[in-house]
């Protein structure tokens, strides 16, 4: 039986497409006011979760329950509940930003008045006053984006579900996304995130699942996950094997991979004193580094502190430094139109 | 960024209370407030779209001015003059090619993501469809406005009395209902602005086969059978007779048989196809 409390519940949540598995029994809780991150690589089943939550998709096994309501037999009562925003849910781009939001807002049945009211309000609040006249099709990516979060935020739902909101956005628009949803675990609402993008877990988060070939296979605080991962990831190249070999065994448990035939490893490490010890005691001990490199952590990493390997996910190739802007990869799952 | 007004706080009244809890009554009228709003959304897109707009009023000019000046003057229709006695075939023909931009705009609604979105809400779901239908009707009526008005300018001259015009309408707006359902089910079937596209190539070579341009008599009788019994001929049949204040025999029976026939068949069959989709894909 679901409990009242929780927003939303997820149990052993099962959905092939053609045969293929995509998810295989996902299992998870997102508690009242709470952020619930689910981060995992393209291909994951963020999306498709994210879909058959909303009432857009019917799974093939378990079950799921969104303000207490089952998604497959009580849908309209779903849909009485939630706001969508992210990738797939879009705007009517020949409309006027302001015309978008009040069509959304009769159709989530709030009134002609009622929805001018929100729709102003909302315009203010994403700071999108100026280009609420224009057509949706004139707007940049960041705006866009705003309209989209502003069009599922409408009829004030009780639970958001927020897909890939910043995939594929410069910096800045980054940030203004998350101060905006940050903004929003203020009012009450309860938030279910997807993302490729551990800063952003990290940032917004209140609890992080991570997903992978549909399954979530880790799940705590983000301040647990980056214990495993690191706030910094340290990367050590020598000139041979046994330099390589000798920092292993200085380091010990501090590393959490390594490669013989690329003469390197990785060790996280959290913060700087940890880094000074680290690099201390390979020089006591006369290890002769040939270069030291420092990153953030990325999913990569994440995935090879948690499982010693890549994501299972059947993704494409997702071995890249961690994104710095645009280097946005569309969900494989893709949009509502993928075939 | 302070905000003195809260997202969540709305007063929770009865409208927003789950439709479960609703009566039918009220379901009704929530739906029908869906379906007026996206009526008003797709009569929106229809004036904001040019490209569509000019189809739907260039191209009935053209076919005007190619049938009346170009062939009109070696085609011999009897006592009737060829501009009047072509009114109607014009007509059906500018509706078919109206369809194809009815099936596109359609598909490109359904390939856009906002119609997924709509699923997410409590909007009724065959408003979606209804709100095409609707602009698809005005659509067609202003390129029939044109034909007329254009018509009545190269030599057209309606001989109806207001209850003749009444029915001669009354026919087109059934016809025209009908013929965007189609559009709406092809766009439906094919997925693709450039599968809906299709339909036009298809349907608007079946009113040229007909009487709509040439007596039937004139053509050979493999020919002339199809065009004395498909569809489209009573009802070309039916409007020049009325606006020409001709005998139309059955033609108006028949054509209101077809055409009622076909809506009764299409409306399910859209609705049905539109809910499967969310089910599979």
């Amino acid at each position: 039986m679901p409990n009242p409390r929780d927003p939303v519940e997820v149990h052993d949540l099962h959905k092939s497409y053609d045969g293929q598995p995509v998810l295989r029994g996902v299992d998870f809780t997102v508690e009242r006011g709470r952020m619930y991150a689910l981060l995992g690589p393209n291909g994951a089943g963020k999306t498709t979760t994210v879909r058959i939550l909303a009432t857009l998709l019917a799974p093939d096994g378990g079950a799921a329950y969104v303000g207490g309501f089952d998604v497959v037999r009580q849908a309209r009562a779903v849909r009485n509940t939630i706001g969508l925003t992210g990738q797939y849910a879009a705007l009517d781009l020949l409309l006027t930003g302001r015309e978008n939001l009040v069509m959304m807002g009769r159709l989530h049945r709030l009134g002609r008045a009622g929805s001018r009211r929100r729709a102003e309000e909302l315009i203010e609040r994403l700071d999108l006053s100026d280009a609420a006249h224009r057509p949706a099709r004139t707007y940049s990516g960041g705006m866009r984006r705003r309209l989209d979060l502003a069009a599922g935020l409408i009829a004030g739902p009780r639970v958001l579900f927020l897909d890939e909101p910043t995939t594929g956005l410069d910096p800045r628009s980054r940030a203004t996304m998350w101060e905006l949803t940050k903004g929003l675990l203020g009012d009450g609402t309860t938030i279910l995130l997807t993302t490729q993008y551990l800063d952003e877990a990290d940032q917004l988060a209140d609890r992080v699942g991570v997903l992978d070939a549909g399954a979530v296979v880790a799940e705590g605080t983000p301040e647990q996950l980056k214990e495993r991962v690191g706030t910094e990831r340290l990367e050590l190249c020598f000139a041979d094997v046994d330099e390589l070999r000798d920092a292993l065994r200085v380091l010990g448990g501090l590393t959490d991979s390594y490669d013989e035939e690329r003469l390197r490893l990785t060790a996280p490490v959290l913060g700087p004193r940890q880094l000074h010890g680290a690099l201390d005691a390979l020089y006591a001990h006369g290890v002769d580094i040939e270069r030291v490199g420092l990153s953030r952590p990325t999913l990569d990493d994440v995935f090879l502190s948690l499982t010693g390997g890549a994501p299972a996910s059947p993704a494409p190739d997702h071995r890249f430094p961690a994104p710095t802007s645009a280097a946005d990869t569309h969900s494989a799952e893709g949009p509502v139109t993928a075939r | 960024m302070t905000t003195t007004t809260s997202t969540t706080a709305l007063p929770l009244d009865e409208d927003r209370l789950p439709c479960a809890d609703r009566s039918p009554v009220d379901r009704v009228r929530l739906g029908l407030s869906d379906t007026l709003v996206l009526i008003g959304r797709s009569m929106r897109h229809l004036t904001r779209n040019g490209e569509q707009l000019v189809v739907a009023m260039v191209l009935p000019l053209v076919q005007l001015l190619v049938f009346r000046y170009l062939f009109g003057g070696a085609i011999d229709t009897g006592s009737t003059e060829y501009a009047s006695y072509v009114i109607a075939g014009l007509v059906v023909v500018s509706v078919c090619f109206n369809a194809s931009s009815t099936a596109v705009s359609m598909a490109n609604d359904l390939q856009e993501g906002i119609v997924e979105r709509f699923r997410s809400m409590p909007t009724l779901e065959i408003a979606v469809l209804t709100g095409h239908v609707v602009a698809s009707v005005a659509r067609n009526f202003l390129s029939i406005t044109i034909i007329m008005a254009a018509g009545a300018a190269v030599g057209f001259r309606p001989q109806a009395g207001p209850g003749q015009w009444l029915g001669a309408l009354a026919l087109l707006l059934l016809f025209v209902t009908a013929v965007s359902w189609l559009a709406v089910i092809f766009a439906l079937v094919t997925g693709t602005p450039e599968g809906a596209s299709g339909l036009g190539l298809i349907i608007v070579f079946v009113p040229y086969l007909s009487s709509g341009f040439v007596p039937a008599e004139t053509m050979p009788s493999a020919l002339r059978g199809i065009a004395e019994h498909q569809p489209f001929s009573p009802l070309i049949d039916a409007v020049r007779g009325l606006l020409l204040d001709m005998p139309i025999g059955d033609s108006a029976w028949l054509a209101t048989a077809w055409w009622t026939g076909a809506l009764v068949l299409l409306v399910p069959l859209a609705a049905a196809l539109f809910r499967r989709r969310r089910l599979t894909v």
